[in-house]
């Protein structure tokens, strides 16, 4: 079948990285990411079932690996070459419609759960991710998308395990269904904000979060700060002008540009500017850009003893962390999904909350655009230009794509 | 002899217009047959020996004993005088509060006067900066007074530093600053650039609290304000003198030194802003273009350093010492006869090149608050009887209109165009909805009171300044402002005078009567 395969060649991480900043468009020619033929994934053991593509999204940080920007503190945690594409729904082989918890948990990998009905993100030891339990074959990776045994959603197929696949409802199309993912990412963060939130309002007061960007992951934390954590005052930063839109009809309170965020959280919590710092500011920040500028300027807008939430994949950052350190700032990231307690200390899963989000949300129109697969040059061109295209989310559709001619493959 | 203000009818034969456009020139070719400029009158002859006539006015005061009179050893003396916002631009050193201060100081030294302090009635502008104290007050005075804290600024935010008078028959409180309240004697020098100013407005504005001047500064009353520079007409100062009774009957006695200025505005280097354009000769041509055409390859941080670096040769024409009431009267007849053009009737738009400057922004930057209360507040209001562009005109300013703040200067300023503008231009409804907030944050105050900064309220003073111009035209156009700063006032953007006739064509008419306002320097149009 013809998919989408990032293999490790350093001269094109390289040459990537050198062309990334001026035109997506030449990284995605020149960088690692082929479109080529490979044989579909067999299946790694018990439990997993293969998945037919119908959209697959591109996200933030596919195209960090696009670009070659990528840490290396992956290297050890992936194993090439890969089919990415984590944002995914499609159909299993009897035609039910799945979107795809895309961590790879201990029971895909053939472990014990860490604890009863844990979901794939749980637990407190990641070594499961570069191993594999008996009757799996696994090679290492956090997800699919960057894993060498499963593929990805960048293709006509792919292999998840059971645990792994959510079914989506009648009601969710898959416009709907294929945002569920990154909005699963923005409910955790948005969650992870409920430690400080919920003080507040112990308190008596109205807990303020402000957002800092406002591009998929910003939005999908907006929409779960305005369903799941009671009370917030949402403020947030947002560059361009579809998304100061969608962020105030997603439930923000007051939406500024990015450089205006730091005086509007102080309207609102009060307090003084000293220097390029808040006295007070936001019980609780999601930097959802993840810079050192964006981190910078989320600790600088946070109160003492409050939380900054670092949602967007930051790489190598560089931080005066003396603010942190006077104000006891907790900073904390927020890497996928699991096992929530929500404010009233019922749990769930945080895939349960975006499934119900995505449709509740209307969030096809998040979808800004699809291209077919053999058009992934313009497509990943559109996705690192999403915002000043006054665009929000770009993804793959494989659903009338050439690519699908080659099912008999499986 | 100098020439009095003039209407110039626009014919074939006028040359372009000089317009105002921030920290640069327009010429602006205004149609013909259709078209009037209104020119300011040219600058009264000075008071030759100004030193020698203060002086005079101490000992020869109006309604009151002479100054050394009412001076005695022991005594609680202070002396007051307007800050920076006045006069427009500085005017050269020594400044006239400079020449009355030392004359007071000096009876006051013969009285044997040793409790003196001298305050800068600023009200609730910015804190001056000391290198303006010692413009505006010279150094010897500045140095003798200053080190020993005997030379400070009004504090409207000093819970200690202030003092109830009473309060008048309309429920409005006089609160003015406590040393002032509990002198035995306030002196008040006053520089009279304008009709608006002077009179009791110079105490219960520049010595009074933020709670006292609510109750003047506000929108309900300056929609009722047919002008500000029409005492009598003005609901603004009716409050004003009703707290002037108060003072009068319950207050400290006051002794008010009031000057007034000509219209002598520009060095001779910029001398072809204040003529008429028909006049000018090669030389100011030349100037003109020379200027103008390096204005446009200069930085605006740089244009709006150099040009808040002139200082004005205005001189001083009449000083009245005494009773504030009778001596804001003869202050007012000095002002008007300098500054009053007869204007027959109304035009369908008026059309004004908003400037650099304003009161609110000496040394600073014009934002885009300023330019609407420049314009709406300040311009429009320079008439008597009615307005120079009938009700429902419109109104066309020319600035660039920048989203720039100082942030020192107007911290406050900031939040209210990104928060409060982007809700409301309503003065009434940002007064109820926003208004206190503002007022009553802490930060605003802080700043206030510790750095340089306008109080947290200022920026809704400054709009309301523009209320009845807001009230009274059908639409307001900039030319050449950023176009998405001139929507957020409210205001309709226009990149061309063309363009903007255009545009107002939809509100008056495809062939609008104009009037040109040819400022500065200031004038009152006497609009019959």
């Amino acid at each position: 079948m013809k998919a989408l395969q990032i293999r490790r060649k350093v001269a094109r991480l390289g040459a990537a990285r050198m062309v990334a900043g001026v035109s997506g468009a030449a990284a995605a020619r020149l960088g690692p990411l082929e479109y080529r033929t490979i044989d579909p994934p067999a299946l790694p053991g018990p439990g997993w079932q293969r998945v037919t593509t119908a959209l697959a999204g591109i996200c933030g940080s596919d195209l960090s690996v696009v670009h070659g920007h990528a840490s290396t503190y992956f290297e050890d945690w992936v194993s090439f070459p890969f089919v990415p594409g984590h944002e995914v729904v499609g159909t299993l082989d009897d035609g039910t419609r799945v979107v795809l918890e895309p961590v790879l948990g201990h029971c895909a990998r053939g472990f014990a759960p860490p604890f009863e009905g844990a979901a794939p993100g749980d637990g407190d030891d990641y070594a499961h991710l570069v191993t594999a339990g008996r009757e799996m074959e696994l090679e290492p990776g956090i997800q699919i998308g960057f894993c060498e045994s499963t593929g990805g959603g960048w293709s006509p197929q792919f292999v998840a395990h059971e645990s792994q696949l959510h079914r989506v409802p009648d009601a969710v199309s898959d416009e709907q269904a294929v945002l569920i993912e990154p909005l699963a990412g923005g409910i955790h963060a948005a969650l992870k904000t409920l430690t400080v939130t919920e003080r507040a309002r112990a308190a008596g007061a109205q807990p303020i979060v402000a957002v800092l960007g406002a591009g998929t992951m910003g939005l999908a934390a907006i929409a779960g700060l305005s369903r799941y954590v009671p009370d917030a005052r949402i403020v947030v930063g947002a560059r361009y002008g579809h998304q100061r839109r969608l962020a105030a009809e997603l439930g923000a309170e007051v939406v500024v540009a990015p450089d205006d965020l730091l005086r509007a959280v102080r309207r609102l919590s009060g307090g003084h500017m000293i220097g390029g710092s808040l006295s007070s500011g936001a019980h609780a920040t999601i930097d959802a850009v993840g810079t050192s500028a964006s981190i910078s300027a989320s600790l600088a807008m946070t109160r003492p003893r409050g939380r900054v939430v670092v949602l967007g994949m930051p790489a190598d950052v560089s931080l005066d962390l003396t603010g942190l350190w006077h104000r006891e700032t907790e900073l904390v990231g927020a890497y996928t999904y699991g096992t929530e307690t929500l404010a009233d200390h019922t749990t769930t899963t945080t895939f349960a909350l975006a499934i119900e989000t995505a449709a509740a949300i209307g969030a096809e129109r998040l979808l800004s655009a699809t291209y077919r697969l053999d058009d992934h040059v313009q497509a990943l061109r559109h996705a690192a230009e999403a915002g000043r295209r006054g665009a929000v989310k770009i993804a793959f559709d494989l659903r009338r794509d050439p690519g699908q001619t080659t099912k008999g493959d499986r | 002899m100098p020439r009095p203000g003039f209407v110039l009818d626009v014919d074939r034969s006028t040359p372009p217009t000089l317009f105002w456009h921030g920290e640069r020139f327009r010429l602006e070719q205004l149609p013909a047959d259709r078209s009037r400029i209104v020119y300011p009158p040219e600058p009264l002859p000075a008071i030759e020996h100004l030193d020698h006539a203060i002086r005079d006015a101490l000992l020869n005061p109006i309604g009151s004993d002479p100054l050394p009179a009412r001076l005695f050893a022991g005594m609680k003396l202070t002396i007051a005088f307007d800050d920076a916002s006045l006069s427009l631009p500085k005017m050269r050193r020594p400044d006239t509060r400079q020449r009355m201060v030392e004359a007071v100081l000096d009876m006051a030294a013969a009285a044997g006067v040793d409790d003196v302090h001298i305050i800068a009635a600023l009200g609730l502008h910015r804190r001056m900066h000391d290198y303006e104290l010692r413009h505006v007050l010279g150094d010897r005075v500045f140095d003798a007074f200053a080190p020993r804290g005997l030379l400070y600024q009004h504090d409207a935010e000093d819970p200690d530093g202030l003092m109830v008078i009473g309060t008048t028959d309309h429920g409005e409180v006089v609160e003015i600053n406590r040393r002032a309240a509990e002198s035995d004697l306030i002196v008040y020098l006053n520089v009279n650039q304008s009709p608006m100013d002077g009179g009791w407005k110079s105490i219960t504005t520049g010595l009074a609290s933020y709670r006292c001047l609510s109750f003047h500064h506000n929108p309900e009353t300056l929609q009722h304000t047919r002008s500000l520079v029409d005492r009598h007409r003005s609901a603004l100062h009716k409050s004003v003198w009703r707290m002037g009774e108060v003072l009068r009957r319950d207050g400290p006695p006051i002794f008010q030194v009031e000057t007034s200025l000509n219209t002598d505005t520009f060095p001779s280097s910029f001398a072809f802003l204040s003529k008429r354009e028909w006049e000018w000769s090669a030389r100011d041509r030349a100037k003109y273009l020379a200027t103008a055409a390096s204005l446009e390859r200069t930085p605006t941080r740089l244009a709006r350093r150099i040009f808040h670096s002139i200082e004005a040769p205005y001189r001083t024409t009449s000083v009245q010492a005494g009773d504030t009431e009778a001596v804001h009267e003869i202050t007012l007849e000095h002002v008007y006869r300098q500054q009053v053009v007869e204007v027959e009737g109304q035009t369908d738009i008026l059309t004004m090149g908003i400037p650099f400057i304003s009161p609110y922004n000496p040394e600073s930057i014009m934002n885009p608050i300023l330019v609407m209360c420049m314009g709406l507040g300040y311009l429009f209001n320079m008439y008597r009887n009615k307005p120079l562009v009938r009700e429902g005109g419109v109104v066309i300013m020319t600035h660039p209109t920048y989203r720039e703040f100082h942030p020192v200067h107007h911290p406050s300023y900031i939040d209210f165009f990104d928060e409060v503008l982007a809700d409301t231009t309503d003065p009434a409804e940002m007064s109820t909805r926003w208004e206190t907030k503002y007022a009553e944050d802490e930060w605003y105050r802080h700043l206030y009171r510790t750095s340089n900064a306008y109080h947290g309220v200022h920026p809704f003073y400054a709009w309301y300044w523009g209320a009845h111009g807001q009230q009274h035209c059908g639409r307001v156009i900039i030319v050449g402002g950023d176009a998405p700063t001139v929507r957020r006032l409210g205001f309709t953007p226009a990149s061309s005078m063309n363009d903007a006739f255009e545009i107002a064509s939809d509100v008056v008419g495809a062939s609008p009567t104009i009037t040109h306002l040819h400022v500065p320097a200031m004038l009152v149009a006497d609009v019959t």
